[in-house]
Formats: C-alpha cells, structure tokens, sequence
C-alpha cells in the first residue's frame, strides 16, 4: 500500500481499541521473568558455551603478537578466536569500525580475541591469560584541539544557507554570540549488547538484541561473508537500546565466530566494563550559535555551526539539524565539521541531532531573551514559523509548539516565576524555573507485516518489528484489534524474527508510526480476503464485535476461516508526503530546580512536559516513553559524560560507578500532557512518534532553570556543581 | 577471576592463623568490594577465608560507656540501632548516606573500613596503577582526577577512601580491634589505622599479614549536634566528591572530619579547636598543605561551603 496522500476517515478513527491508555500485553511475561531475552533462550536452545571477549588495552596502534597458548590451555576451554584465526572477514554497512581488531587497532576496547569455554568464569578467567603485545600509535584523542581544521561534514550533511547571515547579523541590533560544549554519552541500557548464536552447517541463526532486525542481518552476513540467506536473526525482547542496539556489536559476531569455531552453540554478553568503549556512543560537540535580533525581539539572523569528531568513515552528529527548522529569520546559516578522532565510533542515540543540538540552542534562545529583556516563551511565541524557513513554500504538516508552551506554562505555574535570576529560595534551596522547546523531527520508514486470521477468530500478527522496552507489542496489537473488530486478548503479536516480513524496526522515533502503519496495511488486506470470503463487499463491510456486517447481514469472523487460515501481508510505502510537507513533532519542556545555596548541589524539584505528536496510540506507554526520555535529558543536563583521557584516549568512567545515570532519587513528579492531535499527513494512523521527542529539550530547560535558581550561566553539560562553585556568592 | 579455595573459620584467631599462611589469603565477608575486584582480577586470592560465622554480628554496651561493634555487624542494621541513632546520629547518618539499600544489607563494619579506592584507573587493569602493581606508576595523576584526592597525596597516588563510615568513625574516634594470627589482640586508634599513600599505596592500613578486625569500638558518647553532609553528582548511590562529619557543640566547641578529599579520613585536630573562630580559620587549618589538580582544585571551595552547610544543619 502506498501512502502518497493525506489519511482521509479510515477504521482507525473509529478509537475503540486504538488512542486507549493499554497496559502493555507484554507486560506480565516481563514481570513474571519469562520474557524469552537474548542471553538467556532456555527455550531455544541447550548446551551453549560461553563466550568472553577481550578487549584492547590501547586506542590506537597495532598488535605485534599474541599468545593464546595459556588461554586455550585454561580449564574448560574450547577455543580461542582472534583476527588471525577467524578468516577474512567483511565490515558491515553500518559499522565504522571493525568489530574484531588486529592486527590493526582503532578504538580502546575494540576486540582482539574471544574465549569460549564450558562456564562463564572459566572463559572470563582464560580471557585474562592471553598476552597481547601491542605497538601504540599516535592518535588524536581532543575534539577541541583537532576542531580548527575540521573538513566539512560530508556530502550527507551539506551546509545550508538562506540569505545573508553574515551581513544581518552584523547590523543586528541585538546579538548572542555564545559556545556550547556537549560531552560524549553512553547509552547505559539495562541490557548489554548479548546474542547466542548456532550454526546448523553453513545456516546462522544469532538470537540477540538489536532494534533493526533486516540492516543487522545484513551486516551479519557481510561481515561473515555469507549469503543473507542463511542468517537468521531473532531478536523479540530487548532491554532498552537508545541506538546502541541499531546496529550489529562485536558480541554477534564473535559468538558465530566463536560457535563455528567450539562447534557448539556460543552465547555471549558485552561484560559491563567493555559497553562503554567498545559499543557506540553519542558524539560530543562543541557549537556555536550566533542569533540576531530586532529589539522587539525578532531573529533577522541565525546561524549554528557544529563540531564532532568520529573514526575515520564515520559521521557527524547532527547538531544543527533543529536549527534549520525551529525558529523563523531571514538569514541563516547552519554548518558542521567532521574531526578523526580515534576514540570508540559515535553514533546514534536517543534524538540524534536534536538532542545535544537544542541542549545549545534552547540555552542560546534563553540568554538571547534576558537580553532583550523578554519572557522566553514571549520570544519562541515571536519567532514561530508554520513553514519550513529554509523553503517557504513548503509548510509544516502539523505544528503547535506554541500551544505546547502556552500549556506548560499554565500548568506548570510559569507565571511565578522571577524573571531575574537569584530571587527565589526555599529554605537552603535556591530555587529556579526554566523552560525550552521540544523538537525532533518525524521520520516514515516503509514497513511490512503479515497478518492471519485463524479458526478460532484469533489474529496472528508477524513483523520483524522489535519492542525495545517502547511498547510495540501493544500498538501493533491494538492496530490489528481495531481493524479486524477483535477484542486486543484476541491479538497475538509475533515480533523480531527475520523470517517475518521486514518492518521500519525501531529507531528515530518512527517505530511506531511506521509498524502500525504497516500492520494497517496488511489488515486492509485481511479484510479485503474476509469480506471476499464471506460474500461481504468488502469496500463497505463494516468488522466489530468479532463480526463482518453489510446492511442486514451479520456473519462471525471466524467463519471466513472455517476451511484454511487466511493470511495477508502488505507492506506500507511512503509517497512525497514528507517533501511537501515538514513533518515534525513538538513539545514543551518545563523544569524547576534547586541549587544548594551552599555547596551548589542541583536537585530537580518539578518536570513536566507538553508534547504535540500526532494521535497518541496508547498514552500509557507514550507517556512511559517521554518520562524515561525526560529522566535521560536530566542524566545529560547534570550528570552524565563519558569522559576522555586525552592522553591515552579512551573514555575513562567506563562502568555504571563512573558513568552517572539518574536514580530514583534524582527523579521527581514528572507530568506529560499529550495536546489532541492527529496528523493526516503522517499515515492512516496519523500518529507520529515521542520516544524522542520527551529528550529534546530536557538538558537545556534543567540548565536554563539553573541559571533562573542562581545567575550563574554554564555552557559546558554537564551542568555539575564545581562549574557553577566559582561564581556562586557566598551565602550564610 | 583466578580458582581459589574457600573455607569457613570457626573462630577469628583461626581464621587469622590461615590467612597468614598464604599472603593472597583474604577475608570475605560482605563480599560487595572484594567480589567485584575478584572478577576484574585486581583482587587475585589463592585462598578465601569466609568469616561470616565468627558470630561478630553484636553491638554491645562497653564498661566505659561506649560501643562495640561486631565487625560483621550489617551497615543497615548498625545505622538502624537505637543506641548508635541516639548517641552517635553522625555514624548513622554516614551509613545511610554510604551505598544503596542492597549493598547496606550486606556490607558489613569491618567491610566498609577495607573497602578499596573507586579511582577508576585502579579498576581498569590495562592502565599502571602503584596500588596493584607497586612500582607500576599512577596513570591517574596527569588524567581524569576529578574525584581525587586534594589532601596528603604523593607522587605515587592520589586516590581517595571512599568510606562514607570510616569518616564517622574518625570524628568519633573510634578504635578498630583486631586479633592476629599468634592470638594477639590490638586496638588500633581509627587516626591510626587508614594510612597516606607515600611511596606504598599498596599497603592501606595497618594491618599486619593475616590480621583480622574483630570489632570497632566506639568511646562514651560526647554529646553535641551530629551532621553528615555528603556532597555528590546525584542524590543517591555515588560516591562523595566531599563530605564532612561534624560534632558541635553549644559553646562552639566541636569535631571535624573530611571525607572524599583524601587517601584516608580527614581530620586535623588543631582545626577541631579553631571552630569556635569559624568556618575560615577551620578550613585554612583542614586544607593546609592541599595539593589540587585542575580538575579537583574546586574541592577545597567545596569542603569549606559544605563545612558551613554541615555547621548550620548540626545547629539547626
């Protein structure tokens, strides 16, 4: 099916099952422990080994040698793997680096070897025994210092320019000119990257945890050098991935490695202390914004420019990306430079772009408005634009950033808040209010399922489709009940098996949109068979109540399938709805915290954010997405930060102790309220996705309320107190 | 993590008469550091001596007034007892501030003293680190020394303990009893017992090979207001980028001690008796011979507003 122009009334609409704060069908083989997860398919399969991989001791440089001879003599070891008795071996499409290093050596922690023995302690103990002789290279390590020099980003992420951004800036009469540093981050998802694999003669089957089923069986089977034919790549439960699991890891590779090598099945999971520099992570930046205005506060001028650093092959983050749509102004300019950096490769994580990009700009929006002497939201409300300001003819599909500000702000009690900073405390408290907008763009992905109407009536939905921890089993379940007229219990949601038709997967934000809206198209054709079956025109038949009705007539579902199931599957293609039209999503981010008179110590007190996003298919677990994104934004705003040794260039705070998350603690009441809204331009579902959106935004409205609880401005995230100490007066 | 062999003591003189017989031997007891640093390899013992049956879980009154605590005595359950909540509010309010609820429940007294650093190239055993391989070198000092320490450092290491407890007990000037493998019983001064990095940051305490805590010993109540401020990142389960114990008392007269600034707690005794003329004049004491990097210079401002925050929640 193809969706090419806007959604007109279809059974979506009719909001029976669809729109209902659902609890998550998943939800009780979760708490019960019988979700089946990758590291532990009991289920799947017996008499797994198990695999330890070593990682490299240094970032850049070569190995000399290696001895594995007292490894593969420790007890209860099958075999030992390294890049000189592995074969040759391929690079998968969305890999920088390689996955199994030597003799080269291009990232700290990057495999060298895996163990694979009887017992995980014993392929722990016999990884410690190989000797690895290294011969360390000169590598560059510091983004601030490889940043002068920087060629541009790359032909992927071209510059753009509207106007002349030089010359209005210079003669507006207001102007921000500040630089904002955002720090490398970690996904730091519960579940470590792990897979089993087994190999049935030249057939890979790798149970694992990934969120794209189809890219990452490609890569598995061009970085094995096989035909994708033979891999099978299973992946249904995963806990969490935030983009480090869009891709294949070194632990899917090294347990096929592994497995073919002990002829045994090969599990292994990426040990705590390894995620960090082995696995991906979200690059930092450094950017600079420059912002002119009338005094009335009118943006004549806006330009970003943006720094990142990555693995020769890699890319940017996308820094910009929301400057090029957010705010009006005649005159723009938007640029980013790529550094090589030898640290770990950088990619995707949750809201890549948005994400560290509006931690800059939403901060430069704030002090921009002190200098006029306007209320932010004033200022955002001012310069809000219903077209995409790089091509005017070309509107937004849906935009109410204002009504999501407007909304906030009285709910949240903005009003009371002091426009000047340092005013308000509250006991040893000082206390502040801040504010940002929320934006992250919303991505379609073609998408395909298959759906089966069984004799009983039940529906049987098969998508490679993954559930993250997001809720994909529920919205593609709820999708199916309200298009076939079947209550949600008589849904069964197969998911992540790439023998089952390939679907967006989960990334960007578009999984939910894009599934459902394929698991819609698979249904229009469910019905088409039924209706068909049962005699029934099936442009007018009517499905409820586990019925297909026409007029008088009332036939049971299930009857269409008395003799043989019947199965459709269809696929849902985009047309050039997205180059008409900008489809974005938008929100509100409010925040109120306390700063520590004293010692300076950040305390979030109040979150709530305002999220404009399409029809909301189940507001319980969107609700559940943005409050874990909000909790994420905070972690950026005030804690987390891989951070560098520039000397020896690896990320030093590389386990749970050094890398900072928020806990319950750090976490107060958190609201979200989802504006009515649907988007007919999005597709049959009219829904667009949160999972990203509830992060866009966060760090800055946190930093922005700092800088209200105190008067001190910090422009280097994360926003922890010995930033702020030296320019905190000294109270009693 | 390396084969062991695991046995269980009857007795403490026992169980330190085996741990001298292998200089890897180690106590287990909580186990909430030393089976983390087992399976990073960093601690390797050939032999694991389990103490948890010497039945040193009481905390009992002493003929002088004060109290002992039984090595094995539980964090939780030491914060939680009426005696040391009433007379000794600093200790149970480091506990509480010390970990998670989890690792509360396990970790025990004599546990909690021993624990090691938390410098995260100490964790990492592809960098040098003078305190697992003495002689290697620090690859800290010249790195990411945020969390170090500022106080008593060397040119060999700057890590910090990272005790929320053990600053109590030092404010409290608590004794820490041991027994060695001969028999002998000792009672080390806490002031005495975590010792400066120097040129052996290998060694930590002073504990001889095989010797095993058996209590710490607190003395009579002092009376005063009691207050634990622990500064951090987060609001729970990190450690103390600067804490600070306090004892004050009505004439102005009071105790001191730091936490997170250096290799063991805190306290100079001289700036004790200064608190009387305030927070300046104790820091100045406290602080003297500090030695900062970029990176953790901000400690020394920390300690002294995070002294005055202690000071006014003790007189609150």
């Amino acid at each position: 099916m193809k969706f090419d122009t806007p959604a007109t009334t279809n059974p979506i609409d009719q909001l029976k099952v669809v729109g209902k704060p659902t609890d998550r069908i998943d939800g009780p083989l979760k708490t019960t422990g019988m979700a089946p997860y990758a590291y532990e398919r009991h289920d799947a399969l017996e008499n797994v080994a198990y695999g330890y991989v070593l990682g490299s001791a240094i970032a850049k440089g070569s190995i000399k040698a290696t001895d594995v001879s007292r490894a593969k003599a420790a007890p209860g070891v099958l075999t030992v793997v390294t890049a000189q008795t592995a074969g040759k071996l391929g690079k998968g499409d969305f890999n920088t680096a390689k996955l199994l290093g030597g003799p080269d050596i291009q990232h700290y922690h990057q495999a060298v070897a895996v163990v694979v023995a009887e017992t995980f302690e014993q392929a722990r103990a016999a990884a410690a025994l190989i000797k690895v002789d290294y011969e360390r290279a000169k590598g560059t390590f510091d983004l601030a210092s490889a940043k002068d020099g920087a060629p541009p980003a790359g032909k992927d992420n071209p510059d753009t320019a509207v106007g002349d951004f030089d010359k209005a800036f210079a003669d507006a009469p207001v102007k921000l000119d500040e630089t904002y540093l955002t720090p490398d981050h970690a996904h730091a998802m519960m579940e470590p990257h792990a897979t089993i694999a087994a190999w049935k003669g030249d057939k890979l089957t790798v149970w694992t945890a990934n969120q794209m089923v189809a890219w990452s069986r490609g890569d598995v089977a061009k970085t094995l050098g096989i035909p994708k034919d033979n891999v099978r790549l299973v992946s249904p439960y995963i806990g969490g991935g935030f983009g480090g699991k869009l891709f294949i890891r070194a632990d899917v590779i090294l347990a096929a490695l592994g497995a073919k090598a002990a002829g045994r099945p090969v599990k292994i999971a990426l040990q705590r202390p390894l995620m960090f520099n082995n696995t991906t992570h979200r690059p930092a930046t450094i950017q600079r914004i420059r912002i002119g205005a009338t005094q009335d506060g009118k943006i004549t001028a806006i330009g970003h420019e943006s720094w990142s650093g990555d693995l020769p092959g890699g890319g940017p983050e996308t820094a910009t990306q929301q400057t090029r749509l957010l705010y009006a102004g005649a005159n723009r300019m938007m640029k980013m430079k790529l550094a090589v950096l030898d640290l770990p490769e950088g990619n995707a994580m949750r809201a890549p772009g948005e994400a560290p990009g509006l931690m800059a700009l939403e901060v430069a929006i704030d002090e921009l408005a002190e200098k006029l002497g306007v209320d932010p939201i004033e200022l955002r409300v001012l310069n809000d634009t219903q077209v995409d300001p790089e091509k005017p003819g070309r509107p937004f599909s849906q935009r109410k950033l204002i009504e999501c500000l407007r909304t906030g702000a009285d709910k949240f009690g903005w009003a009371k808040r002091s426009a000047r900073p340092g005013q308000v405390r509250a006991g040893r408290w000082l206390v502040g209010m801040g504010v940002a907008a929320a934006f992250r763009n919303n991505l379609v992905m073609k998408s395909a399922a298959r759906v089966r109407l069984e004799k009983t009536g039940r529906i049987v939905v098969e998508t490679d489709m993954t559930d993250i921890g997001t809720g994909s089993y529920t919205i593609i379940a709820q999708t199916a009940a309200e298009m076939m007229g079947v209550p949600l219990h008589q849904v069964t949601v197969k998911l992540g098996d790439s023998s089952f038709p390939v679907s967006a997967g989960s990334g960007g934000q578009w999984g939910a949109n894009s599934s459902t809206a394929g698991v819609y198209a698979a249904c229009v054709k469910l019905r088409e068979a039924v209706a068909t079956k049962l005699g029934l025109d099936p442009a007018i038949a009517e499905f409820s109540d586990g019925r297909v009705k026409l007029g008088n007539q009332s036939l049971p579902l299930a009857q269409a399938a008395a003799d043989a199931p019947i199965v459709a599957e269809d696929a849902m293609e985009y047309g050039d709805l997205t180059k008409t039209h900008q489809q974005s999503t938008f929100g509100g981010h409010f925040v109120e915290v306390g700063v520590d008179a004293a010692t300076c110590e950040i305390r979030i007190r109040r979150m709530l954010a305002v999220c404009a996003a399409g029809r909301i298919l189940n507001p319980k677990a969107a609700r559940s997405q943005v409050i874990g994104a909000m909790t994420m934004g905070a972690g950026a705003a005030l804690m987390e930060e891989l951070v560098v040794d520039k000397r020896i260039g690896f990320f030093v705070n590389h386990d749970l102790a050094g890398y900072e998350v928020p806990v319950h603690a750090d976490i107060p009441h958190q609201e979200v309220i989802f504006l009515d809204e649907t988007d007919p331009m999005s597709s049959p579902m009219k829904a667009k996705g949160v999972g990203e959106l509830g992060i866009c935004g966060v760090g800055a409205a946190v930093a922005n309320a700092i800088y209200n609880a105190t008067g001190v401005r910090v422009r280097e995230y994360p926003v922890t107190l010995d930033k702020l100490l030296k320019d905190m007066p000294v109270v009693a | 993590m390396k084969a062991f062999t695991y046995e269980r003591a009857r007795t403490p003189a026992e169980a330190a008469s085996a741990a001298a017989k292998d200089p890897t031997a180690r106590f287990i007891a909580g186990g909430t550091n030393l089976l983390d640093l087992m399976k990073l390899e960093i601690e390797t013992p050939r032999r694991l001596i389990d103490v948890n049956g010497l039945r040193l879980d009481k905390i009992e009154a002493t003929k002088d007034g004060g109290l002992r605590i039984g090595a094995l005595v539980r964090n939780t359950d030491l914060a939680a007892d009426k005696r040391v909540r009433k007379d000794y509010g600093v200790l149970s309010r480091a506990l509480l501030a010390g970990a998670s609820g989890q690792l509360r429940n396990k970790a025990t007294t004599a546990g909690n003293l021993l624990q090691r650093t938390r410098c995260p190239y100490f964790y990492d055993t592809n960098m040098p680190c003078n305190k697992r391989t003495p002689g290697a070198g620090c690859s800290a000092i010249g790195g990411f020394t945020r969390s170090h320490a500022v106080l008593g450092t060397s040119e060999a290491c700057i890590a910090t303990h990272p005790s929320d407890m053990a600053v109590a007990m030092r404010v409290l000037d608590a004794s820490v009893e041991t027994v060695k493998p001969d028999g002998v019983t000792r009672s080390i001064p806490i002031a005495d017992f975590h010792r400066l990095p120097g040129n052996t940051p290998h060694v930590e305490t002073a504990l001889t090979p095989g010797e095993l805590i058996t209590a710490v010993t607190l003395p009579k109540p002092v009376g005063g207001m009691h207050a634990y401020h622990k500064v951090r990142d987060r609001a729970s389960y990190a450690f103390a980028l600067v804490s600070v114990a306090t004892i004050l008392h009505k004439d102005g007269s009071g105790r001191v001690a730091l936490g997170g600034v250096a290799h063991k707690p805190w306290r100079v005794e001289a700036a004790d008796s200064a608190l009387p003329q305030g927070i300046k004049s104790v820091s100045e004491l406290l602080l003297a011979g500090a030695k900062t990097t970029s990176q953790n210079a901000f400690k020394l401002t920390l300690a002294e507003r995070a002294l005055g925050a202690a000071m006014a929640q003790a007189r609150s």
